[in-house]
C-alpha cells in the first residue's frame, strides 16, 4: 500500500489541512503558538504526506503540540517520547518522524533517551523548546535555568550550573545540531527545513519565551533592536560575522573561539564555518561562546554531518542476514538444536 | 546401545538424579548440558536444573563461587529435576562442601582429588581434609579421582600447555559419568568438534581428557557402579531438549508468523532473561528486529512505539525491569495498544538473587501500576510450555489491544526438558486487523474516524500511522470514550476506567481442568512453575492412599470462568507458591474461600518430596481433627 502511495505525486495541502480540530490551550502570549504557526506553515512545502508524519511528544507545555497537528500523533510520557519514536522509527522507517518537548521533558527526565537518540542517529527531528522554566507544573527551575534565579523550588536562588543544550547534544555525537528562536518565523522555518532534510536524528533547540513564569528570558538577544548585535548566525562556507555594521567576528584561539573586532584581526582571519566537519570540537567551541542569553549567541546550524542513519543500517542488517540465509522458516527453527526420533 | 560391551552386568535403574557441582570457572554448567543432550538422544525423559552464582567469576575455590547442574533422567515421564541427587560431582572441596548435604544417604561421590590441598581446602572452610580425616563422607560411596593430573597425562601428547590441559578436566568427569551411565559418546564427540572449530588443540584436549574419564570408569573397576537408565515410553514424534527461554523466543518467532506482523524487541540485559535477547537476535532471517536499549524505560518504550507503527511489540526483563516499565504500561493501557511484557522472575526486591528462581511478582504484575490499570497475565508452566505461552500472550495481546504480562521464572528459563515438536501447520493464525476506513459521522453528516469506536468485546479501532485519512492523536491523558479527545469530564473517566477493566474481562481464556481426583476435598491449586513439582508430589500423595485434585492455572487475569466453580465447597485448598502467598491471596479476594498458601522463598523451587510431606502432613491433620 504504501509503495504505491509513494509513487503518486504528493497532494497539495494548506496551513488548514495541518491543522487539527482540536482547541490550541497554551496561555495566551506563549511562544509556543509561533513554533506551531511557523511548523504548520512550513509543512505544505516540504513534500510529505500528513499520513506519513507522525509527532511524539512528552510531558509539559511543549507536548501538546501533537494535539494540535492533522497527522498522526502521540502524547506520550514524561521524557520517554525520544525512545518511543525510536521503536517507531525503527518499525516505520517510511514514517516522517518528529519529536517535541520542553527543557524539562528532554533534559531532566528524559535526558537519557535524549543522548542515546542522538547518539544513535536515527531518522527523527526532535524540536527541544527551552524556556528555561518548568511551566505546566507553575514555575520551578530547569536543568537550563541559570545559576542563581528564584523560582518556587529555588526561593534563595538557585545553586547549579545550567545545562547547555547544544554542547550536550554535540557532546551525544548528534549529527545535526541547530538552534532557533520563536521570534523569528522565517530562520524558524530554515533550520526545521534543514533537520528535516537531515538524514539520521536532528536536533532543535527553540529559545522560546514562556511569558508567564520566565518571561523575558531571552529578549535581550531576540527582540528586533538587538538581534543585530546579540545573534551570531552561523552560515555555513562563511566567516563568522555578526553586528549591525558586521563590526564583530569570531576567531579560533588556543582554547577555543572568541569575539574579535573585524576591524582589529582583519576579515580574512574569522572563523569560516564549517557544519559538516566529524569533529566536532569546534562547533562545541562555538557552543560554548555565550554562557547564557544575555551574551551574543550564535544561532543556526552547528553541525550537520553524514553519520550511518541507524533504522537503515538496522533493516541492512535484517534484509543482509535473510539474503543470506534465506526467509527462517518456523519448522526448520523448532529442528534446529539436536532432534531425536520416538 | 553401541558402547555397551557384550555381556556385561549393567543394573537399569528407572531414574538417576546426578548433581554436577564445581567452581564457576570449571564448566559444570556446560557438563551438565552435553550429559543431558547425550540422555536425551538416548530417548530418556528428563528435567534440568542449572544453578549458580550472580558473579561471574567469585573467587576461584570459594563457596560463593560453587556452580552447579542437576539432571533427572529417567525411563518414564518425569517432571522436576528431582529432589536429592544420588550421584553427585564435585569438582573441588567448595562444590563438597556447599552440595553435600544435597546427596541421599548412600549416594555415590565422585571427587577431583587434586583439588584436596591445603588451599582450596582453607578456602572451603576446611581445616582438615575430608577425603582422608573426619566423618564427611561416611555414609557415601566416594570415588576419588585425581582428574586434574589424569586429564594433564592424557593431553601430554598433544602439544596442549598444561593450564590448557587442565582445564579440559571437566570433560574428565563427563567422560566418567558418561561411561557409568552408559551414554554414547559420539554426539559428545561431533559436539566437541562443533563448538570449538578452528581451535584444533581444544578440540583435541577435550577427547582426550572424555576418554580418559570413560578409559578410567573401565579400568578403575567401577563397574558396579555402572547402571543403564532405558529409553522413557514417551508419545512418539520428533524430540529435541529445550530450555524455557529458547522455547519463549521460538514462541514470540511464531506468533510474529501466526499473525503476520514483523517481530520487535526492545529489551535491556538483565538476568535471567537476557537469553531472550541473544536468541532473538540470532534470528534476524524471520524479520525480527532487536533493540538494545539505553535503559529498561527506553527498551519498553521502543517496543511500544513499535506496536504503535502495527509491528508486534514486546519487551524482555526480570523484576526489577518491571518496576522501571511501569508507567509505560500504564500508557499502554490508556492508550489501549498492543505490548507483551515479559517478567522471567528471580529473587527479590532489589537486586536480591539474580540467578535464582521466585515467583513474587504475581501482585505487581497484577496491580503494581498507578491507576486502575488492569492487564491480562499469562504465566509458563513448564520450560517447553513457554512456547505456547508466548504465543498466548501474543494473542491477547494483538487482538484484545491491550498490554499482556508474561511471567516466567529463573527455574523455567534455564532448565530444560524433551519435548515433543508441535506441528507447525496445526498453529492457530493470529488475525490481526487494522482500521482503513472511516468509522463515524459527524453532525455535519462528514465521515471521519474515532479511534476508540469499540467491538463486542470491547476492542477499540486501530489505525497505524501511514493510513490515508484516518490521521488521529492519541494519549495518556484521559480520553472521551468514542472520539478519543481529551476529556476531563467526570462521567466519562468514571466510564473508562469501567471499560478498561470490562475488556479485560470479556478475554476468553480455557476453562481449568481438575485432575487427580475430581471430587477430593482437598485441592492444590498451582501456578507457574510449580506444576512439575505438584504433579509429581500428588502422585505420591495418591499413591499412599489419599484422594487429591489438582487445577493449575496458566491464566492469572482473567481467571478462568469455571475456576469460581471448582473452588466453591471446598474446604480444603492448598496454594503452593514461590512467594510467600500471593495467588492465594488473589483467590481469597475474589472468590471468597479459604485458600492457604505453601510457601518457599529460598530462591530453590519446591522439591516434590518437600510438597508431597506438607501436603500429606495437611492431610493427615485433617483426618484426625
Amino acid at each position: 500500500m504504501t509503495d504505491v502511495m509513494d509513487s503518486e505525486a504528493v497532494p497539495e495541502t494548506s496551513r488548514a489541512d495541518w491543522q487539527s480540530d482540536q482547541e490550541v490551550r497554551w496561555c495566551p502570549g506563549c511562544g509556543d503558538y509561533s513554533i506551531l504557526t511557523a511548523l504548520q506553515l512550513l509543512l505544505p512545502d516540504l513534500g510529505v504526506r500528513r499520513e506519513k508524519t507522525v509527532f511524539i511528544s512528552g510531558i509539559g507545555c511543549a507536548a501538546r503540540f501533537p494535539y494540535y497537528m492533522n497527522t498522526y500523533g502521540m502524547h506520550s510520557i514524561h521524557g520517554r517520547a525520544p525512545a518511543i519514536a525510536t521503536g517507531l522509527a525503527l518499525a516505520r522507517p517510511d514514517l516522517d518522524i518528529w519529536v517535541v518537548g520542553g527543557d524539562g521533558d528532554m533534559l531532566s527526565i528524559g535526558g537519557n533517551h535524549l543522548i542515546h537518540a542522538l547518539r544513535r542517529n536515527t531518522n527523527m527531528n526532535i524540536l527541544l523548546f527551552n524556556n528555561q522554566i518548568y511551566g505546566l507544573t507553575k514555575g520551578q527551575f530547569s536543568p537550563t535555568s541559570e545559576t542563581g534565579k528564584v523560582t518556587k523550588s529555588s526561593p534563595v536562588g538557585l545553586i547549579s550550573e545550567p545545562f547547555n543544550p547544544i554542547s550536550v547534544a554535540l557532546g551525544a555525537e548528534a549529527s545535526f545540531v541547530a538552534r532557533s528562536h520563536d521570534m523569528d518565523r522565517k530562520h524558524l522555518q530554515e533550520i526545521f527545513t534543514r533537520a528535516h532534510a537531515h538524514p539520521g536524528a536532528s536536533f532543535v533547540e527553540v529559545y522560546q519565551n514562556c511569558n508567564v513564569f520566565n518571561d523575558g528570558a531571552f529578549a535581550e538577544i531576540t527582540k528586533k533592536d538587538a538581534r543585530d548585535d546579540m545573534l551570531i548566525n552561523l552560515i555555513h562556507g562563511e566567516p563568522i560575522q555578526f553586528g549591525s555594521e558586521r563590526q564583530f567576528g569570531i576567531v579560533q584561539t588556543a582554547n577555543g573561539v572568541e569575539i574579535a573586532n573585524v576591524s582589529e584581526v582583519g576579515i580574512e582571519s574569522l572563523l569560516v564555518h564549517d557544519e559538516t566537519r566529524s569533529d566536532p570540537s569546534t562547533a562545541f567551541a562555538l557552543s560554548r561562546l555565550a554562557k547564557g542569553p544575555d551574551e551574543p549567541t550564535p544561532v543556526g546550524v552547528f553541525r550537520a554531518a553524514v553519520r550511518e542513519e541507524y533504522a537503515s543500517a538496522m533493516s541492512d542488517q535484517v534484509m543482509g542476514v535473510t539474503e543470506e540465509r534465506g526467509k527462517g522458516e518456523l519448522k526448520d527453527l523448532l529442528h534446529s538444536l539436536p532432534t531425536w526420533e520416538v | 546401545m553401541t558402547d555397551l560391551e557384550e555381556g556385561s552386568k549393567v543394573e537399569a535403574v528407572d531414574r538417576v538424579i546426578i548433581r554436577f557441582a564445581g567452581d564457576s570457572g570449571d564448566g559444570m554448567q556446560l557438563t551438565g548440558d552435553r550429559f543431558t543432550t547425550a540422555s536425551a538422544v538416548h530417548g530418556n525423559d528428563l528435567a534440568t536444573f542449572p544453578d549458580y552464582p550472580a558473579e561471574i567469576r567469585a573467587p576461584a575455590g570459594s563457596l560463593a563461587g560453587v556452580s552447579a547442574f542437576q539432571v533427572q533422567i529417567s525411563d518414564h515421564d518425569i517432571m522436576t529435576p528431582g529432589d536429592a541427587p544420588e550421584v553427585m560431582v564435585a569438582m573441588n572441596p567448595a562444590a563438597l562442601k556447599s552440595d553435600l548435604h544435597l546427596l541421599i544417604p548412600g549416594g555415590t561421590l565422585i571427587v577431583n582429588q587434586d583439588t584436596f590441598e591445603e588451599r582450596n581446602l582453607t578456602k572451603a572452610g576446611y581445616d582438615y581434609n575430608p577425603l582422608e580425616e573426619g566423618e564427611d563422607l561416611e555414609g557415601y560411596r566416594t570415588i576419588s579421582v585425581p582428574m586434574t593430573s589424569l586429564t594433564k597425562e592424557a593431553c601430554k601428547d598433544l602439544g596442549v600447555k598444561p593450564r590448557d590441559a587442565e582445564r579440559s578436566k571437566n570433560f574428565f568427569a563427563l567422560g566418567l559419568v558418561s561411561w557409568m551411565y552408559s551414554r554414547p559418546t559420539e554426539p559428545t564427540f561431533e559436539w566437541i568438534d562443533e563448538r570449538f572449530a578452528g581451535k584444533e588443540q581444544i578440540i583435541s584436549a577435550n577427547k582426550a581428557a572424555f576418554s580418559a574419564g570413560h578409559v578410567y570408569g573401565e579400568s578403575a573397576e567401577l563397574g558396579d557402579q555402572r547402571v543403564v537408565v532405558k529409553a522413557a515410553p514417551l508419545a512418539s514424534g520428533t524430540y529435541t531438549n529445550i530450555n524455557g527461554n529458547t522455547a519463549l523466543s521460538w514462541g514470540l518467532i511464531a506468533a510474529s508468523q501466526l499473525s503476520d506482523l514483523p517481530l520487535f524487541l526492545g529489551s535491556y540485559p538483565i538476568t535471567p532473561a537476557s537469553d531472550i535477547l541473544h536468541e532473538l537476535a540470532k534470528h534476524k532471517a524471520f524479520g525480527v528486529t532487536t533493540f538494545q536499549a539505553e535503559d529498561e524505560i527506553a527498551a519498553v518504550g521502543a517496543a511500544l512505539g513499535a506496536s504503535y507503527g502495527g509491528h508486534l511489540g514486546i519487551t524482555t526483563t526480570s523484576g526489577p525491569g518491571i518496576a522501571l516499565k511501569s508507567e509505560t504500561m500504564g500508557l499502554a493501557i490508556s492508550l489501549e495498544l498492543p505490548l507483551v511484557v515479559i517478567n522471567i522472575q528471580r529473587g527479590g526486591p532489589s537486586t536480591g538473587l539474580p540467578t535464582k528462581t521466585e515467583a513474587a511478582d504475581l501482585l505487581m504484575a497484577m496491580y503494581g501500576r498507578h491507576g486502575e490499570s488492569p492487564l491480562p497475565i499469562v504465566a509458563a508452566q513448564t520450560p517447553s510450555e513457554c512456547f505456547f505461552a508466548a504465543i498466548e500472550a501474543c494473542r491477547i495481546a494483538l487482538t484484545h489491544r491491550t498490554p499482556v504480562m508474561l511471567l516466567s521464572d529463573g527455574y523455567l528459563a534455564n532448565g530444560s526438558e524433551p519435548w515433543l515438536l508441535p506441528d507447525v501447520d496445526g498453529l492457530e493464525p493470529i488475525n490481526v486487523e487494522y482500521a482503513t476506513e472511516f468509522n463515524h459521522i459527524r453532525e455535519d453528516g462528514e465521515a471521519d474516524y474515532w479511534p476508540y469506536l469499540r467491538d463486542e468485546k470491547l476492542v477499540r479501532s486501530m489505525a497505524i500511522p501511514g493510513t490515508p485519512d484516518l490521521m488521529h492523536r492519541i494519549g495518556g491523558i484521559e480520553k472521551e470514550d468514542g472520539s478519543g479527545n481529551i476529556s476531563y469530564d467526570p462521567a466519562n473517566h468514571s466510564r473508562m476506567v469501567e471499560i478498561r477493566a470490562e475488556r479485560i474481562k470479556r478475554i476468553d481464556v480455557p476453562d481449568v481442568e481438575v485432575v487427580g481426583d475430581p471430587d477430593a476435598e482437598v485441592l492444590i491449586v498451582g501456578w507457574g512453575s510449580t506444576w512439575g513439582s505438584i504433579t509429581s508430589a500428588l502422585g505420591r500423595v495418591r499413591s499412599s492412599g489419599h484422594k487429591v485434585a489438582h487445577v493449575h492455572l496458566t491464566h492469572l487475569n482473567p481467571f478462568p470462568k469455571n475456576l469460581g466453580d471448582v473452588l466453591k465447597g471446598r474446604n480444603h485448598i492448598l496454594v503452593p507458591e514461590m512467594n510467600t502467598g500471593q495467588l492465594s491471596l488473589m483467590l481469597r479476594a475474589e472468590y471468597l474461600v479459604d485458600a492457604k498458601p505453601i510457601s518457599k522463598v529460598a530462591g530453590q523451587p519446591f522439591t516434590a518430596g518437600e510438597l508431597e510431606q506438607t501436603i500429606l502432613n495437611y492431610v493427615e491433620e485433617k483426618s484426625t481433627t
